[in-house]
């Protein structure tokens, strides 16, 4: 099974994975993290509130880290909204069950 | 009734008393063009550009009585400027504007009937081109537009942050439908996003449409249930009639296809129209080919300049829309080239004659188009691809797909490893064009089809002149 964009790729370290919310920070962007126990959902469960506004990069990966740690069986992916453009720009898994941490 | 009778005069005028006025403010709402003319021997520039706004509005070669019934004030275009072209003594580009009632609302075809009719023969003139056209905003309202465009094409396939990733089936012709469904599943089943039929293929005698819509269906569905994520195949809807070409596309939607594609130049615009209409209405993405293209825009001084046409399409409707790729086999200089992507993309682009655009354009919320790169590209070429076009397109890869050691699906999983890698390494903040072949190789440790491709195509490049060129630029105005 394959989860879109950068799962050809093996699986992102934790500096990688920081360094693609920098990114997402730095472009603007609204960060979200989200969670399912079924990929193919649609809709997955936000893990509280897209951070509008956020500067600092290790308040996202805080997020991430205690969605990771409350939800180690699920999968959990980092989403990056544009309000501008008014639609989601960056989505990838970011935790897949067989290799959460 | 008073006042002085108005006398026929019969006999041919000067084109310049009606249809030159170099003092005209153009209106918001008139339609802008501007044409490079090359007048014939003993013409001065002034008639010639003055002839093209007659011919190409009201005018005729001589005094007509019935045009004391009107008041063609209302409806002459009028050359409104004329400069001088650098480099290029024997051309000038000259500004028409056109009023608006002149064109029948949401209708390309009679603006090309109009503007690109009768007057691209005309004697006045040894050549003529039509390099930019500024479409008013209370015209652009009139149209549809693109089916779907970008946000909601990606929401549809769930696929974010990255170009989208396709294929073209080879060899183009000649497969059996059940074949030519196998190479498909190949290449989606090793990442691919799309595969794509060629233009040439419609529906001959060794594979007729039906059959091969059936195994296409067959190929995303197994890819689909294998790798998860969502596929599409262009099946090419272009037919013989306007009537063919919906039985088709209704089939299509019929067995649950997702994407539909058509040519849109040498089927025409107003079937390409219907068909636009058609999939908004039914919710099919639309894959757009331009063949024919290079007939009509490849010569600098005479024809239609692409970014003309692809303004046409984004006003007819499709969701994507080749545009060459700057780096690959096929003809196209990379400034006019991203010119023509900011015309599909961006909502709003300036005039900048150092690009080719000669008029600001506003699309007002005109749904997006994603142009396609594609043509004699290989996994070398990603890190260039990806800075030139950024995420919103889609890189076709045919030949380099097929064309891998091992078969379409190692050569898929090489384009889509190799895109991956550079995408996360663009958003890491490094210089992917610099560092590109330290990226690949890196990319490649972990995946031996990725290696395979790069060993395959590493001494191949397509060094050659572009033809089209733009010009320097000129003073502005």
């Amino acid at each position: 099974m394959k989860l879109e964009t950068f799962s050809y790729l093996p699986p992102m370290t934790e500096d990688q994975v920081a360094k693609q919310v920098r990114y997402i920070v730095d472009e603007g962007l609204v960060p979200a993290v989200e969670f399912a126990d079924n990929p193919a959902v649609k809709f997955w469960s936000m893990w509280g509130l897209p951070m509008a506004g956020v500067q600092d990069a290790d308040a996202v990966l805080k997020e991430l880290a205690a969605c990771r740690a409350a939800h180690p069986k699920s999968y959990v992916k980092i989403v990056g909204y544009d309000p501008m453009r008014q639609c989601q720009v960056v989505s990838f898994v970011v935790q897949k069950p067989d290799q959460a941490v | 009734m008073s006042g002085t009778v108005r006398k026929f005069e019969a006999g041919v005028k000067e084109y310049r008393s009606k249809y030159l006025d170099l003092n005209y403010t153009p209106k918001d709402t008139d339609v802008l063009c501007a044409f490079r003319v090359t007048p014939n021997e003993g013409v001065p520039i002034e008639e010639a550009g003055a002839a093209v706004a007659a011919e190409s509005s009201t005018g005729t070669w001589t005094e007509v009585w019935s045009d004391m019934l009107t008041n063609l004030d209302r409806y002459n275009a009028r050359c409104y400027h004329i400069e001088p072209i650098p480099g290029q003594p024997d051309q000038h580009m000259c500004y028409i504007a056109y009023p608006l009632d002149l064109f029948e609302e949401g209708s390309v075809v009679n603006m090309m009937s109009s503007i690109i009719g009768n007057v691209f023969g005309f004697k006045a003139v040894k050549a003529l081109r039509l390099e930019d056209i500024r479409i008013p905003v209370a015209y652009v309202k009139t149209f549809q537009g693109p089916p779907h465009g970008i946000t909601v094409e990606r929401d549809r396939l769930n696929k974010y942050g990255r170009p989208l990733l396709g294929g073209t089936i080879k060899p183009k012709l000649g497969l059996s439908a059940k074949n030519y469904g196998r190479v498909i599943y190949e290449c989606l089943r090793g990442g691919l996003d799309f595969t794509k039929d060629d233009e040439n293929i419609n529906s001959q005698p060794f594979m007729r449409w039906r059959e091969r819509f059936l195994w296409v269906k067959e190929a995303i569905e197994q890819a689909q249930a294998e790798t998860g994520e969502i596929k599409g195949h262009y099946v090419n809807v272009t037919a013989a009639t306007t009537e063919d070409m919906l039985e088709r596309a209704e089939f299509a939607k019929e067995i649950g296809l997702p994407i539909i594609m058509h040519d849109y130049l040498t089927a025409g615009f107003t079937a390409h129209q219907t068909l636009s209409k058609w999939c908004r209405k039914n919710g099919m993405l639309l894959h757009i080919h331009r063949a024919m293209h290079a007939v009509i825009d490849r010569q600098k001084n005479h024809g239609v300049h692409f970014r003309v046409l692809a303004k046409w399409l984004r006003l007819a409707g499709g969701d994507h829309l080749h545009v060459g790729t700057v780096v690959g086999k096929l003809e196209g200089d990379r400034t006019a080239t991203m010119a023509v992507c900011d015309l599909l993309r961006e909502d709003f682009i300036p005039a900048d004659k150092s690009r080719g655009i000669y008029f600001d354009q506003e699309w007002a919320s005109l749904a997006p188009v994603f142009p396609v790169a594609s043509g004699g590209i290989h996994v070398w070429h990603m890190p260039e691809l990806v800075q030139i076009f950024g995420d919103d397109v889609v890189l076709q890869f045919g030949g380099g797909t097929h064309g891998h050691p091992w078969g379409s699906q190692a050569g898929a999983t090489a384009n889509r490893v190799a895109l991956e890698a550079v995408v996360q390494a663009r958003n890491e903040g490094r210089d992917i064009v610099a560092e590109g072949k330290e990226i690949l190789v890196a990319a490649a440790r972990t995946c031996p089809e990725l290696r395979a491709a790069m060993e395959t195509w590493k001494d191949i490049k397509f060094d050659f002149q572009t033809v089209d060129t733009l010009d320097a630029v000129g003073s502005p105005r």
